[in-house]
Parts: structure tokens; C-alpha cells; sequence
């Protein structure tokens, strides 16, 4: 990538940093809620010093009370405050679950459009860092099977800012759940434009032989295994949804259309999960184009081990997704 | 006021206090919209199979809505048509909501437990036991942040002083200096468990002050004495320092339509429903010489047809065209969930 005056050499994790900051100079509502996110400075940095520019009022730390946390953050998007929440782990948001579920979600459409709730639930997921079964999951269905809730899975520090920026202008709650193994992630960030607006997928790698839709961090092994198959001759076109809902289904049957072949990847466990659900729109959507049953390549269907051989051998690899396209386009 | 005073002397009548025949008014209103809650049921003309009346917890409804101003905000329990009338709504558009019609304040969508209208600072009846609790501290954080001199107050039931966001709120609202107030409506039973088999200690105004909050319990049968216990509170939490109180008061039916209360005692009923807060008021009002039977008489006929006219309105009422059913799950002009039938359509079309 070149060095165009509009990149910036940046972390997923400054990149966040500096969406937030943005977003609390333009906007005077936006508040930080949530634990150590003021002096800490954030359990992963993120939101590091920014309490030295905005003060406590505004990077406001709180007891460890997740529910109340939340559900705080609810009520001060209804009354004039867009409430940047940060779940310090997702895997917190069952405990928070009446919140975002039953109150968050659901109060715009219970009281007949009189008001929404603009919120944004900064979290993180994922794998990666050997921190165990309670903190280390990916539960993004639980998110995209609640209607009313906005969901956002950024993989690059580009995303991270502009997604993060986005949705803190929207009128409804945003769930935004970040990786925790991209934090360092270092790249030439463009914070000035989006690689596409807020709801539409990206293609981050052009193919005609298989599509392979995916989010995340997921993002990046999956172009790690195109570049691999590339050189078996086998072209992969790989897209990051970016957000979750909206669902971009158009850019993925424009893409599977072409290419006769579909591969859903993703970290969270198989059974009910987003390549569920992707698998079942593209066999509906794309039915007479496909040359195979689509497939299904996510987490194992079993806790995340702390050891990190075990917890690295439990989602998708390099070797994986090569292995199954590999076979998939000989059959 | 010391906590130790709120809590043990009798609440003096303020000069402010509003006239008791406003407050009777005020319950007897909720009385009789209740009453007529129940025949909306037998004309077929109630949505919800969630129907759970106030009769009995007037006083408290009435008392601490009267102590309110009207940039001031609050949330309810299921059990809240009380308070939301006390607060000003108007029965036809609450009668309707209960009915599932466009007509009511949440154009159907939301019934009798999830009843809100943000013109008169109702952010939202809620049908999770302590569900709308925290959000008065979100309230309570933008009123601080954004400089407006207003409070919010979380109204819940007994059975919500079990639920720990009772307390992660509390201990938020107390640590942040709030403009918050929570008010426990205690009608001794949460569905059909009584409170003395669901906690060992009642002294709820206690676990209050520990987490620093000025607290106080007060019986709901003198509306008098909850006014002035809620307007001293409510003119702490504008200060910035919250409160609670725990209005004590008796359900005199069951927790819901078809509860027949197996779980109490026929004489415990009747000694309950002595505690009659309207039959309180009224009798007040008489002996201080301040109306006349007849007059009272004339006024509960009048709120009588006020009501009748509320079912009528209801009857009337349009029920939602059903294209507004994708309506509102997300802001005005953000992208609507595909229907079912949409995308049947869409996708046998090209197959």
C-alpha cells in the first residue's frame, strides 16, 4: 500500500482511540461509560489518556456492574446523552443480556417510534490470547438474533475508526464488538474515507473460483489461506461483511452468482451461528448457481481452552480453510 | 432532615403540599380507570392477557407523582397504570394502549406494560422486574452532565428490592450524586409470594442507607404522608443527593387477571383492603369539612363516565394496519427487516 497523505500508519487499537476522540470533540454528548475506562485507560488501551482531555465527567469509571452499567447507558441515550458503554468482554453480555435484549432492543418498537436509543456497546471477542473459556468467546448470534440491535465487527483499523464513527451517529443501539488479537495490529489506515459506507461489505480480495464471506479477525486468515490456494491456482474472493446488521447479502449473491461456489467463515462456534445463518441466505439466494453445498468453517462446536495449542486448533486456520476449498473445487 | 428522622417521625404537611381533594381526585381517577381495565377485559376489548391493576397502591402513586415537576422523568414496574395517570396521562389513549390500538401512546405496540410518552417524562413501563430501574440513573447522568434541573424516579415493586440491579443503581446513583429517587410501591406481594417468605428483613429504607442514600418508608394509605415524604426526597435528589422510599400498602386483588390469590387467606384480604387509601382520603376530606358527600359523590360519577367514555374511545379506536408491524424496529429512515413474504417472493421468483 503506498503512502498517500490520507494513510496513516496505525493500530486497530489507536485507530479505535482516535474514533472515539473524534466523536467526543464533534459531538459534546458522547460520553465513555464503563469500567477502568478513565484512568486505566481501557483493560486493552483503547481508550488510553483520553481522560486527561476530557475529564472524568465524560470518561466516567464505574463500579463493576456490568447490568447497571448498561442499562445506565439506556437511559441517558434516552435523555440527551449518546453513551459510549464499554463491556470491558463479551463474554460479559449475558450478564447484561435484559439490558441490550429486553431494553435496549426493544425500546423503540415497544413505545411506537416516540424514541430510540442511541448507544453504542463497545466490546471485544474473540480468541487469541490464552485467556480462557470466560474470555474468549465470539457471541455475535446472540447479538444478530435480537432484532432492534445494530451490529458491527470491524477488521481492520480503518473500519475500526470509521464503523466506530458511524455508529456513533446513528438513532439506534449499536453493538460493536472489536478483536482482541487486533489490537497491535499495525496497517496504512485511511482515516479520512471509508472503504465503503456503513452497511456494505467490502471485497478485500477479488476471485472467480469461490466467494468466502467472513468478519473480523477472521478476515485476515482468511486472505492468509487465499494467498496460499492463489498459488494452486485456485482464486478466492474474500469479503468482510464489516457489519453483521445490516446484513450486506447483495454484494455476497452478486459474488457466489459469479463464482458458482460458497464458503462462510467464522470464529464463533458452527451450531446456530452467523455461517448458519450465511449458509442458509446464500442456498436460498443462490440455489441455482451454486456447483456446491455451501460451507460451513467455524469454531468448534466446545469451550475455548486456555492452552493455547487447544485454543488455536479450535477455530478456523490457514490450513483449514486452504485444506476445504482445496478439496471443495476438486470434487 | 437526618435519615434516622425521615424514617421514624410522621412527615409534616409542607406549605406546598397540593389540597388533599386534588390527591383524592388523583386516586380516584386510577380507582375507577382500574375498575374499568377489568370490563375492557370482559367486552374482549383488552390486548394483552397482561393485565395487573393498582387497586390498593394508590396513595403511592398519587403522593409521589404529586411531588413532581414537569421536566422531571421516571420509570415504571408492570403494575403501573397508576402512576402514569397520576402523572397526567389521558385514559383514552392509556385505555386504548391497553387494547392494542392505534390509538394508544405506543400505537399498540407496547400494552400495558410497556406504556411510555416522553411528553410527560414517562420513559417506559417495564415488564422485567427491575428492568427500568438503572435507567433512571442514565437520567440522572445526562441531567448532571447536560445541566437540567430535573429528577428521575424509578417506581418498582417488593419483588424488584430482590433483584441485585436494584442495588448495582443504587450504588451508582448514591456514588455519583445523582438527581435520582427509587420508590418501592410495597403491596406485600411479589405474583403470589409474600414479601416475609421472599426476604428476612423489610427494613428496606436500611439497605437503602447503607449504600448512602437519605431513606425512608412510609404507609400508602395517607397519600398526605407519602406527598410529604416524596417531596422532601425529591427535593434532596434535585440537589443532588438521591433517595428511596418504601411505600407500604396492600394489593387487594390478585397479581393478574386470572389470579385468584389461593395464596392468601380470605381474612387476610379483608384486613388488607382496610387499607384503603381512597376510603382514607375520602374520610379526611369529610371530617375536616373540606367537601361535602355529596359533592364527592358527584365527582366519582363524573370520573365514572370519564372512564366509560375511555372503553368507548377504545372500541372506536382503529386496531394497527399491519404494514406498520416493520415499523420502528429501527430510526426513521434506517434500513427495515425484510418480511417473510417479501423475501418469498423475492427468492421463489428467481428460482
Amino acid at each position: 500500500m503506498s503512502n498517500t497523505p490520507n494513510t496513516t500508519t496505525t493500530t486497530y487499537r489507536d485507530a479505535l482511540r482516535a474514533g472515539l476522540r473524534d466523536a467526543m470533540l464533534a459531538d459534546d454528548t458522547v460520553v465513555v461509560i464503563g469500567e477502568e475506562v478513565g484512568v486505566y485507560g481501557g483493560a486493552y488501551g483503547v481508550t488510553k489518556d483520553l481522560i486527561k482531555e476530557f475529564g472524568a465527567g465524560r470518561l466516567i469509571d464505574t463500579p463493576i456492574s456490568e447490568p447497571a452499567i448498561i442499562g445506565a447507558a439506556v437511559g441517558a441515550a434516552m435523555t440527551g446523552l449518546r453513551p459510549v458503554a464499554e463491556l470491558m468482554y463479551v463474554d460479559f453480555l449475558g450478564m447484561t443480556m435484559d439490558q441490550v435484549g429486553n431494553q435496549a432492543a426493544k425500546i423503540r418498537y415497544m413505545f411506537g417510534g416516540q424514541i430510540g436509543v442511541p448507544m453504542v456497546l463497545r466490546t471485544q471477542g474473540g480468541t487469541g490470547r490464552s485467556a480462557g473459556a470466560q474470555h474468549s468467546q465470539s457471541l455475535e448470534a446472540m447479538v444478530m438474533h435480537t432484532p432492534g440491535l445494530r451490529l458491527a465487527m470491524p477488521a481492520t483499523a480503518s473500519d475500526a475508526y470509521h464503523l466506530l464513527r458511524h455508529s456513533l451517529t446513528l438513532p439506534d443501539p449499536v453493538v460493536f464488538i472489536e478483536h482482541k488479537a487486533l489490537y497491535a495490529r499495525k496497517e496504512e489506515a485511511d482515516l479520512t474515507t471509508p472503504i465503503a459506507p456503513w452497511g456494505k461489505a467490502a471485497i478485500r480480495r477479488p476471485g472467480r473460483d469461490v466467494t468466502l464471506v467472513t468478519y473480523s479477525r477472521m478476515v485476515h486468515v482468511s486472505l492468509e489461506a487465499a494467498r496460499v490456494l492463489a498459488e494452486r491456482g485456485i482464486e478466492v474472493e474474500v469479503i468482510d461483511l464489516r457489519t453483521l446488521n445490516p446484513l450486506d447479502m447483495e454484494t455476497v449473491v452478486a459474488s457466489v452468482n459469479r463464482t458458482g461456489r460458497a464458503v462462510a467463515v467464522s470464529e464463533a462456534p458452527m451450531t446456530s451461528g452467523v455461517a448458519a445463518e450465511l449458509a442458509a441466505r446464500i442456498s436460498e439466494e443462490c440455489f441455482d448457481f451454486l456447483e456446491d453445498p455451501v460451507l460451513r468453517l467455524a469454531g468448534e462446536d466446545i469451550p475455548v481452552s486456555v492452552s493455547p495449542e487447544l485454543e488455536s486448533a479450535s477455530i478456523p486456520t490457514v490450513g483449514l480453510i486452504v485444506d476445504a476449498i482445496s478439496r471443495m473445487v476438486a470434487r | 432532615m437526618s435519615q434516622t428522622t425521615l424514617t421514624r417521625s410522621p412527615a409534616m404537611q409542607s406549605p406546598s403540599a397540593p389540597p388533599l381533594r386534588d390527591l383524592y381526585r388523583t386516586m380516584r381517577r386510577i380507582r375507577s380507570f382500574e375498575e374499568h381495565v377489568a370490563e375492557l377485559y370482559a367486552r374482549s376489548l383488552s390486548a394483552g392477557s397482561m393485565l395487573h391493576l393498582s387497586i390498593g397502591e394508590e396513595g403511592a402513586a398519587a403522593g409521589v407523582c404529586a411531588a413532581l415537576q414537569p421536566q422531571d422523568s421516571f420509570t415504571t414496574h408492570h403494575r403501573g397504570h397508576g402512576i402514569f395517570l397520576a402523572r397526567g396521562a389521558e385514559p383514552d389513549r392509556m385505555m386504548a394502549e391497553i387494547g392494542g390500538k392505534e390509538t394508544g401512546y405506543c400505537r399498540g405496540k407496547g400494552g400495558s406494560m410497556h406504556i411510555a410518552d416522553m411528553a410527560l417524562g414517562h420513559l417506559g413501563a417495564n415488564a422485567i422486574v427491575g428492568g427500568g430501574i438503572p435507567h433512571v440513573v442514565g437520567a440522572g447522568l445526562s441531567y448532571k452532565q447536560l445541566k437540567k434541573d430535573a429528577v428521575s424516579v424509578a417506581f418498582f415493586g417488593d419483588g424488584a428490592m430482590q433483584q441485585g440491579i436494584l442495588y448495582e443503581s443504587m450504588n451508582m446513583a448514591a456514588l455519583w450524586d445523582l438527581p435520582v429517587l427509587f420508590v418501592c410501591i410495597n403491596n406485600q406481594y411479589g405474583m403470589g409470594t409474600r414479601i416475609d417468605k421472599a426476604t428476612r428483613s423489610t427494613a428496606f429504607d436500611r439497605r437503602a442507607e447503607a449504600f448512602g442514600l437519605r431513606a425512608g418508608m412510609v404507609d400508602g394509605e395517607d397519600v398526605e404522608q407519602v406527598h410529604a415524604m416524596a417531596q422532601d426526597l425529591v427535593d434532596g435528589a434535585r440537589k443532588g443527593q438521591p433517595g428511596f422510599m418504601a411505600v407500604s400498602c396492600f394489593r387487594f386483588f390478585g397479581h393478574g387477571r386470572m389470579d385468584k390469590s389461593p395464596y392468601r387467606s380470605a381474612d387476610e384480604e379483608e384486613t388488607g383492603r382496610k387499607r384503603d387509601p381512597v376510603a382514607h382520603a375520602r374520610a379526611a376530606l369529610l371530617e375536616r369539612s373540606l367537601a361535602t358527600p355529596a359533592e364527592l359523590d358527584a365527582l366519582d360519577a363524573e370520573i365514572g363516565r370519564e372512564m366509560s367514555a375511555a372503553i368507548d374511545f377504545t372500541a372506536r379506536s382503529p386496531a394497527p394496519e399491519l404494514d406498520t408491524m416493520f415499523r420502528d424496529v429501527y430510526g426513521e429512515g434506517e434500513p427495515r427487516p425484510e418480511s417473510i413474504k417479501a423475501r418469498l417472493d423475492r427468492v421463489l421468483a428467481r428460482n
